[in-house]
């Protein structure tokens, strides 16, 4: 692996809670990111994936571990570090008082860039947000994924190495994301290094090269989308639904189907390389359920395999 | 692993830190003026309504009071009626030192509420190469600059209505701006530590500001208040920048000791609520 971009080692922040023991957000993360590579964290909300990115994005003084940021160490170099890193947050934090374009001009001053330098670049990156016709309008006039996409201009002003997304698609309607995902791809292939947290799995199998699963500050498993789910799941699932009281009940005559059987509360899961081998064989043995569904396997039936519970509770 | 901060020795890290270090220089000198710059910029987009404080506040208290009121007190005190000068010479360099601590109201609240809470900006500056101080920094300057110029207009006003009978007066403008960046910087320091706003920035206004305004010598002098009152006086801001104000701007006879202490006292303010803001701003930030 080259020189890493980005290195983690036994990363721990807490928090101290008045009267109680240590809030412990992140709770000993290792990982590294190559230069050009497009990771993920992925988890559910409160996993430590944001405080993760506050640490690397050298706005969060880490509790212990070591970190290093190109190399540096964020304690040390912060304003250095910022000046190579483009940051996406998760709350939007557009100045609202300004038009457009101006949020640009305004935060690539931040990095002491030229004014010339700036207003060009701007320009830019607003046609690549596709946002060049709204360039003088109000960011508050803006809808969520413009915004978003803003967001992003902004995070490339610096021309940076690496570009932090924090929850990017959280919050924005499907075309808004296939429009966010399609921008996002075009960096990568520029060979922008992108860290991103999600708690999609598609949006982490979309974009990924590799991923860590993040549940209750501590990384879970580490591989490529592919590699993970062919670790810890089956090639299909198949869904199946008899009724929420008929669930339990059915689920002791199909023990053994599969590779594995997962029973939720309002669905059961069954895993296998042929989903339509084993509902054949359920409906042979004359279950019937009231909806059938044989998918690819995703990262969601790898978290739900690593740690008993969904992503989206 | 462990060595793997600061390990300056391998050709492809130093490179980086080179870079890095290079892109980062000019920050770490200029981001607080960078910041500034976006304030003036946000400004910009009130500039009106900073015009029209500007110039319609010292009309409106300078025909009010200064000729209004003045009538009725030098009618009856004489035309030297206080401070052996006529009512409108003593209270226009007060009224100049409020309309600095206006700004300063205005301009060290709100802002900074919306930049750490309902926009967060500061947010989004801190994640760049700025440092949580230089927002700070940022915001002093901005403030300052408008500030200087509200109290230029005002001067110019006073000049206009004749109520600054030294050529020193004009010093009386910097001695304004000095007492309402000490007021705003303690101001400013304590709304960093307001997470919510519940009424609190209202609160000051009556509570703070207001009285400040009634009790600090401004209309009246100090020591025609009881004494149990007159302690308002001393550790208000307004109170310091308004006797140094009439020193300069008619000669108000005080003790070169006194004048020092009102310098003194305004700068130790200016510089507690500056460190304050700095602090507060870099912990609420650095999560």
């Amino acid at each position: 692996m080259p020189e890493p971009v980005i290195a983690t080692q036994n990363l721990v922040k807490s928090y101290p809670v008045k009267n109680a023991s240590d809030f412990v957000a992140v709770d000993g993360i290792s990982f590294e990111v190559a230069p050009g590579e497009s990771f993920g964290l992925l988890g559910p909300n409160g996993a430590g994936k944001s405080t993760t990115m506050r640490m690397i994005g050298a706005v969060s003084t880490r509790t212990s571990g070591d970190l290093a940021v190109l190399g540096l160490d964020p304690n040390r170099y912060g304003p250095e570090i910022r000046s190579q890193l483009g940051v996406v947050p998760q709350e939007n934090n557009l100045d609202m008082e300004l038009k457009v374009r101006e949020n640009l001009l305004v935060y690539g001053r931040y990095f002491g860039l030229p004014r010339a330098r700036v207003a060009r670049r701007a320009d830019e990156l607003l046609e690549f947000a596709q946002l060049a016709d709204k360039a003088s309008a109000k960011v508050d006039d803006l809808s969520g994924g413009m915004k978003r996409r803003l967001t992003i201009a902004r995070a490339l002003i610096n021309d940076p190495r690496i570009l932090l997304l924090d929850e990017p698609t959280t919050g924005l309607d499907p075309q808004a994301r296939h429009i966010l995902w399609d921008r996002l791809f075009r960096l990568k292939e520029q060979g922008t290094t992108l860290l991103l947290t999600t708690h999609y799995m598609d949006e982490a199998e979309q974009l990924c090269d590799r991923l860590v699963v993040v549940d209750k500050g501590r990384i879970m498993a580490e591989g490529s989308p592919a590699d993970l789910i062919r670790r810890y799941s089956s090639r299909e699932v198949l869904e199946v639904r008899f009724g929420s009281t008929q669930n339990a009940e059915v689920a002791g005559r199909i023990e053994g189907y599969g590779e594995r059987v997962d029973v939720l509360p309002d669905r059961i899961l069954v895993y296998s390389d042929s989903g339509e081998n084993e509902l054949e064989r359920m409906t042979a043995a004359g279950l019937h359920p009231i909806t059938s569904l044989v998918r690819r396997s995703s990262l969601e039936d790898v978290f739900l395999r690593l740690t008993g519970r969904n992503l989206i509770e | 692993m462990s060595t793997l901060s600061d390990n300056t020795s391998d050709g492809i890290r130093s490179d980086t830190l080179a870079a890095a270090v290079a892109q980062a220089a000019r920050t770490r000198r200029y981001g607080s003026w960078y910041v500034a710059e976006h304030r003036f910029r946000v400004m910009r987009s009130y500039a009106q309504t900073v015009l029209f404080t500007a110039i319609g506040s010292p009309l409106v208290y300078l025909y009010a009071m200064g000729v209004g009121l003045a009538s009725l007190v030098d009618g009856n005190l004489g035309d030297d009626a206080v401070n052996v000068v006529s009512y409108l010479s003593f209270l226009a360099p007060a009224l100049l030192a409020s309309s600095a601590i206006a700004v300063a109201s205005e301009e060290f609240t709100y802002p900074i509420m919306l930049g750490f809470k309902w926009n967060p900006t500061f947010f989004g500056m801190n994640a760049s190469s700025i440092q949580p101080g230089q927002i700070i920094n940022g915001i002093v300057i901005s403030v300052a600059a408008r500030m200087l110029l509200t109290c230029a207009i005002f001067f110019v006003f006073m000049l206009v209505f004749g109520a600054v009978p030294r050529p020193l007066g004009f010093v009386a403008v910097l001695v304004a701006l000095l007492t309402g960046l000490a007021f705003g910087a303690l101001v400013m320091a304590y709304t960093a530590t307001l997470k919510d706003d519940t009424g609190q920035l209202a609160m000051v206004q009556r509570f703070v500001i207001l009285p400040m305004t009634l009790f600090s010598g401004t209309f009246f002098p100090l020591d025609v208040l009881p004494p149990y009152l007159q302690w308002i006086g001393w550790i208000s801001p307004l109170w310091h920048g308004t006797e140094l104000s009439r020193v300069f701007a008619y000669g108000m006879p005080e003790p070169i000791w006194l004048s020092l202490v009102h310098v003194l006292y305004l700068a130790a303010l200016l510089a507690v609520g500056w460190i304050c803001a700095r602090r507060l701003t870099a912990d609420r930030l650095n999560k």
